[in-house]
């Protein structure tokens, strides 16, 4: 019996994450080093995880409320308070959501009416456009550009505009380029989020993993907060990403419309990972800022090898990816990696896994060890050169 | 801190061609910084972290709490260098609270470490009371768990 007949065509339609045809090569090669591996290499810091174990041992076993814990919601107020300038009220301007992905989900289903346009800034973390999908909206990429350093400018943003758009997701810093606004690029997209009447789905899970600069929140503008749905989590900066735990804050009507799609697909959030987020807002601060400065001087090693190399590679300002530029090889990034690995046994992930406009550029994650990062770098160089030659 | 000193704390295993690479530096630049790090008495010394019980060593270790009296002029020093000097002494701090120096000690086995207790460590001027606690078993090396530790490639190997 042919199944797919039964399957939801825009179920059906959506296309095959690249990131999965690269894992299937990846994942049946041994010894291989990978730079394509989008997490922290930190495990947990041990006090988070005991706080976990210490819930356990309490019998925190049950559902927490929709919303989730209390106690969890103001420790986020308290720091989203205190790092990014705007103040939610935990009551019912914040939502704990199983990981930045749930929150992002919820909020297109909650928002998108069928045929509703969505903008998002590519290349782009990969859930974005099927997200938009799912929700029957229709997704309206905007191009960002090495020659801005990956930062979304409102040129650009105005270039993609198209009556019907209703929507405008950000990730600012941006998982795959590494790229982010400072704070008068932010001001400017404000400004023409309010002149379109756009709302705004920030998704700021990489903005503890900014290196140079103060990261802003588009929440923070003035006349922003009522239109701005801030989602974030605890993956990349507390190096929690199996505990899959995010949250959104906002307005209070549309959180209550995120809540309702929430309570009645997930209910809630594990309430052991709620237990040790809080853990991790209160008492986490130190540790986080120790694997930054790790990550800080990785990303210094790893872009100057790459530059070194001839790739050429923007400084990224912040998350823990260099987006080399691979083209100068003569071989599209699809190739380029493919033949890293097999050559060479580093996997390096494909731009184009993250949108059209990826083309001619690859993703290296620096969450690595120095040992695998030095030989990642020299085998790299190795590989170019033998390409070199042979043109 | 400087940067050799970051990255030797951090880099684990690196040779000295691999810290040029990290630091742009020369190797013999790296060397050299290396070098003066000793001078300054920053850099006492490199040495592996292992596993002992399971090299079936038959080393035994034990820590010792040492009353002393305090010298006019020295305080506690010249009594704790003394004690340093001894092969047998892998550590020696000077502790706050009920006892003066805390001495690591290590020793082919319970008769040896025994016998630099009563013999060596006591009889010395100065030395007024011991306590000896041996070791029995290791959990934790110098930031190394001995069990338990995830290995690095648990996580997939390619994620989004």
């Amino acid at each position: 019996m042919d199944s797919s007949r039964y399957i939801a065509k825009h179920v059906i339609n959506l296309p095959k994450s690249g990131i999965r045809d690269f894992f299937e090569i990846v994942s049946k090669m041994k010894d291989v080093i990978s730079l394509g591996i989008g997490e922290p290499d930190f495990d947990t810091p041990w006090h988070i995880r005991e706080a976990g174990i210490y819930a356990l041992e309490k019998g925190k076993t049950h559902y927490t409320s929709n919303l989730g814990l209390i106690e969890l919601r103001r420790a986020i107020n308290k720091y989203v308070e205190k790092n990014y300038s705007v103040s939610y009220r935990p009551e019912d301007e914040v939502i704990i959501t199983v990981g930045v992905s749930e929150a992002l989900d919820l909020a297109c289903r909650a928002l998108i009416n069928p045929g509703d346009k969505v903008m998002f800034h590519q290349p782009c973390y990969v859930s974005y456009s099927p997200s938009i999908t799912l929700a029957h909206g229709e997704a309206v990429p905007v191009p960002t550009f090495a020659k801005d350093n990956f930062a979304l400018t409102v040129e650009a943003l105005r270039a993609a505009w198209q009556p019907g758009c209703k929507l405008l997701m950000l990730n600012l810093p941006c998982n795959p380029t590494g790229g982010t606004c400072d704070r008068s690029q932010i001001e400017a997209i404000a400004k023409f989020a309010i002149e379109k009447d756009l709302i705004v789905l920030s998704d700021e899970i990489y903005s503890e993993l900014t290196f140079e600069g103060v990261h802003t929140s588009i929440a923070s503008i003035p006349g922003m907060k009522e239109r701005t749905i801030f989602l974030h989590g605890f993956s990349k900066a507390f190096a929690m990403t199996g505990w899959r735990i995010g949250y959104a804050c906002g307005p209070a009507g549309l959180i209550e419309a995120m809540m309702k799609v929430h309570q009645y697909s997930m209910l809630c959030a594990s309430i052991i990972s709620q237990e040790a987020a809080i853990e991790a807002l209160v008492r986490g601060e130190d540790a986080m800022k120790k694997m930054r400065d790790q990550y800080h001087r990785r990303r210094d090693f790893i872009v100057r090898r790459f530059n070194e190399i001839g790739l050429k590679c923007h400084l990224p300002r912040g998350s823990f990816y260099a987006f080399p530029d691979v083209s100068v090889t003569g071989l599209n990034e699809k190739d380029f990696a493919i033949g890293l690995l097999q050559a060479e046994k580093v996997a390096m992930v494909p731009g184009t896994a993250f949108g059209a406009n990826g083309s001619g550029f690859c993703r290296a994650c620096f969450a690595t060890s120095y040992e695998q990062l030095i030989e990642a770098g020299n085998r790299i160089e190795r590989y170019v050169q033998s390409l070199a030659k042979k043109s | 801190m400087k940067p050799i000193v970051k990255l030797l704390l951090e880099g684990g295993s690196l040779n000295t061609a691999q810290m040029a690479q990290v630091l742009k530096l020369s190797e013999a630049e790296v060397n050299r910084q290396l070098d003066e790090l000793k001078k300054e008495g920053v850099l006492l010394g490199v040495r592996p972290v292992l596993n002992l019980s399971q090299e079936d060593s038959g080393l035994v270790r034990a820590v010792i709490e040492v009353r002393i009296t305090p010298e006019r002029g020295g305080g506690f020093n010249r009594l704790a260098e003394r004690i340093s000097r001894f092969d047998e002494v892998e550590s020696c701090y000077l502790m706050s609270g009920g006892y003066d120096l805390l001495v690591f000690v290590n020793g082919a086995s319970l008769q040896k470490v025994a016998a630099f207790v009563s013999e060596k460590l006591s009889t010395i001027e100065g030395v007024l009371s011991t306590a000896t606690h041996f070791m029995l078993r290791s959990y934790k090396e110098n930031g190394f768990l001995i069990e338990g530790k995830a290995a690095e490639n648990e996580r997939l190997k390619v994620t989004p």
